[in-house]
């Protein structure tokens, strides 16, 4: 059945068991976004330490998609530098276009959403998770700029 | 059954679906099943004829050449205005304005009429039902003027709230805008009643027949509206159909939109003066066989019968409310068909709209998942997005089921 290839063992059971599925009060990292096209809206708490991502967590409301990618994600990027995680966002992206073969090592289960390539319109519940995450450290980049 | 019920309705589905090519067309292994009317209709053979036959006979710019194709072209464009007209019971074709649509014609409204004639301590009087482009446009003059908006809200039926209309139109009020059917409640308004209220305070009436216009008969004279905007793709013409309607007075004294070609009378270099009703309002080359294709639409659902295309509607949406109810979902909106048309919104289970389109599409089946373009109808009821099932003309019983069934497999999926 076609619906196996975006609604995969993984994708489902992230997305009724969500990991980091909290607040982080106090967390160094706090952003958050909507899809508007659908209403999903994700809220991404970080906390680095070391140039690492000690801990991330999100809560929202969404899709099987968005909500399954979010919490894939926060497994994901933890213990990662933000050099990696860029990295790693750029690869996930570019999975999602159809552009980049992942690389099952770096991906983990993150290979799982491989099947929203066909389904375009679904990409953008997939990056939402992502493109919260990348804002997120690019204001706690710019906010450390201008803390100097 | 079906059948026999169709028949009473007066309407001969099974024939009308033969008109419609893209009926026949399959998604995958599955035959399409289109529930997304409310977002555009499909269209018959003959306005695709239509509008092909335009170009390969007839085509050339209207209003301007001194030759025969351009006269011949004038004709079928300005026919289609009569058309138009006469379909919504202007007797004064002039005062149909043609444009790409509603969202075009609302924004022509809150400009050439609203800007020019709102001012500080105006009010504009919204409902919370209104589609986006029934409220940012009016947003858009209220901020070039200074006027102030307000909103009639809704009640947990999904109507209009009419117990603070007295309180909300006031001497203030300058607009009143409306729309006649919402197009994610399936909401109808009570748009004689908004009229009359809207007159006694000196307001215009505006009224979104995007919705409105294709599913039930429609008469300004009765309904007394000042403006009425008609989306052409919506009512089986073709896409950028469509216009406005608006009474000649408020056409007279309004500014035109879009300034160019066409629109003018005479122009010098500090100023220009406009051309007479409608040209006033139709600058640049407009959408000729566009609405040449959308009088061939009107001449399709006149031939059906407004009251026919009304009755087939509203027994699908009873039977399509009933089963979804049936199957768990939970129906966001007016359940009384009386008080509704085909647009049926709902929430099922807990499966979010976009996996519930996603399995729907796997069985053929179109309908729409989202907030469309009524975020404020969105949170009035506390969900993120909702699916929509909308039905025209040439939907059938047997797509409802087909609907209810492909559900299931939402449960197969998300255990829900």
């Amino acid at each position: 059945m076609a619906l196996d290839d975006i609604y995969k063992e993984v994708i489902l059971d992230h997305y009724k068991n969500p990991r980091n599925k909290r607040e982080m009060p106090g967390a160094a990292l706090t952003h958050s976004k909507n899809n508007p096209l659908c209403g999903d809206e994700i809220t991404v708490f970080a906390d680095a330490e070391d140039g690492k991502l000690r801990e991330v967590s999100f809560v929202g409301q969404g899709c099987s998609i968005s909500q399954s990618s979010a919490s894939m994600m926060t497994e994901t990027v933890a213990g990662k530098t933000v050099g990696e995680v860029e990295e790693l966002t750029a690869n996930v992206r570019g999975m999602l276009s159809g552009d980049v073969e992942p690389d099952e090592d770096a991906f983990g289960e993150l290979v799982a959403l491989k099947g929203v390539v066909k389904y375009p319109i679904r990409v953008k519940c997939a990056v939402l998770a992502w493109d919260v995450l990348q804002e997120a450290l690019s204001q706690g980049s710019s906010s450390a700029a201008a803390a100097h | 059954m079906a059948v026999t019920e169709q028949r009473k309705a007066g309407l001969d589905v099974e024939r009308i679906r033969a008109d419609f090519p893209i009926l026949s067309r399959t998604v995958g292994d599955k035959p399409l099943v289109y529930l997304d009317s409310a977002a555009t209709s499909q269209k018959p053979r003959a306005v695709i004829d239509a509008e092909r036959e335009f170009y390969e006979r007839h085509n050339a710019n209207v209003h301007r050449g001194i030759y025969m194709l351009s006269e011949e072209a004038t004709e079928l464009y300005e026919e289609a205005r009569v058309k138009l007209a006469s379909f919504i019971g202007a007797t004064d074709p002039a005062t149909v304005i043609f444009n790409r649509g509603t969202t075009e014609s609302i924004n022509a409204i809150a400009h050439g009429w609203g800007r020019k004639f709102l001012k500080e301590g105006d009010e504009i009087l919204l409902t919370d039902m209104e589609h986006h482009s029934n409220i940012v446009p009016w947003q858009l003059a209220a901020r070039a003027t200074g006027a102030t908006l307000r909103y009639l809200p809704i009640t947990d039926d999904g109507l209009i709230d009419l117990s603070t209309l007295e309180s909300s139109l006031t001497d203030r009020t300058k607009v009143f805008a409306v729309t006649g059917m919402s197009n994610s409640l399936g909401t109808l308004t009570p748009v004689h009643l908004l009229a009359d209220a809207a007159h006694a305070v000196g307001a215009v009436l505006v009224v979104d027949g995007a919705q409105l216009v294709p599913h039930v008969p429609v008469d300004v004279r009765v309904l007394d509206c000042d403006f009425l905007t008609i989306s052409g793709h919506k009512m089986l013409g073709p896409t950028a159909s469509g216009g406005f309607y608006a009474k000649r007075e408020l056409l007279e004294e309004m500014d035109p939109f879009i300034g160019g070609g066409h629109m003018i009378h005479e122009v010098y270099r500090e100023y220009s003066t406009w051309n007479d009703v409608p040209g006033k309002f139709e600058g640049g080359t407009m959408n000729i066989a566009q609405e040449v294709g959308l009088a061939a639409a009107v001449d399709y659902l006149q031939a059906l019968g407004m009251q026919n295309v009304r009755a087939h509607e509203e027994e699908i949406a009873a039977y399509a409310i009933e089963r979804l109810q049936d199957a768990g979902a939970r129906i966001v909106g007016p359940v009384d068909v009386s008080k509704r048309g085909g647009a049926v919104s709902f929430v099922y289970r807990d499966v979010h709209p976009h996996d519930v389109a996603t399995v729907l599409n796997e069985e053929g089946i179109a309908v729409r998942a989202g907030h469309h373009c009524n975020q404020l109808v969105m949170r009035r009821f506390n969900v993120a997005a909702t699916t929509r099932a909308s039905f025209y003309v040439y939907n059938t019983r047997r797509e409802v089921d087909a609907l209810v069934n492909a559900l299931g497999k939402a449960d197969d999926v998300f255990g829900a």
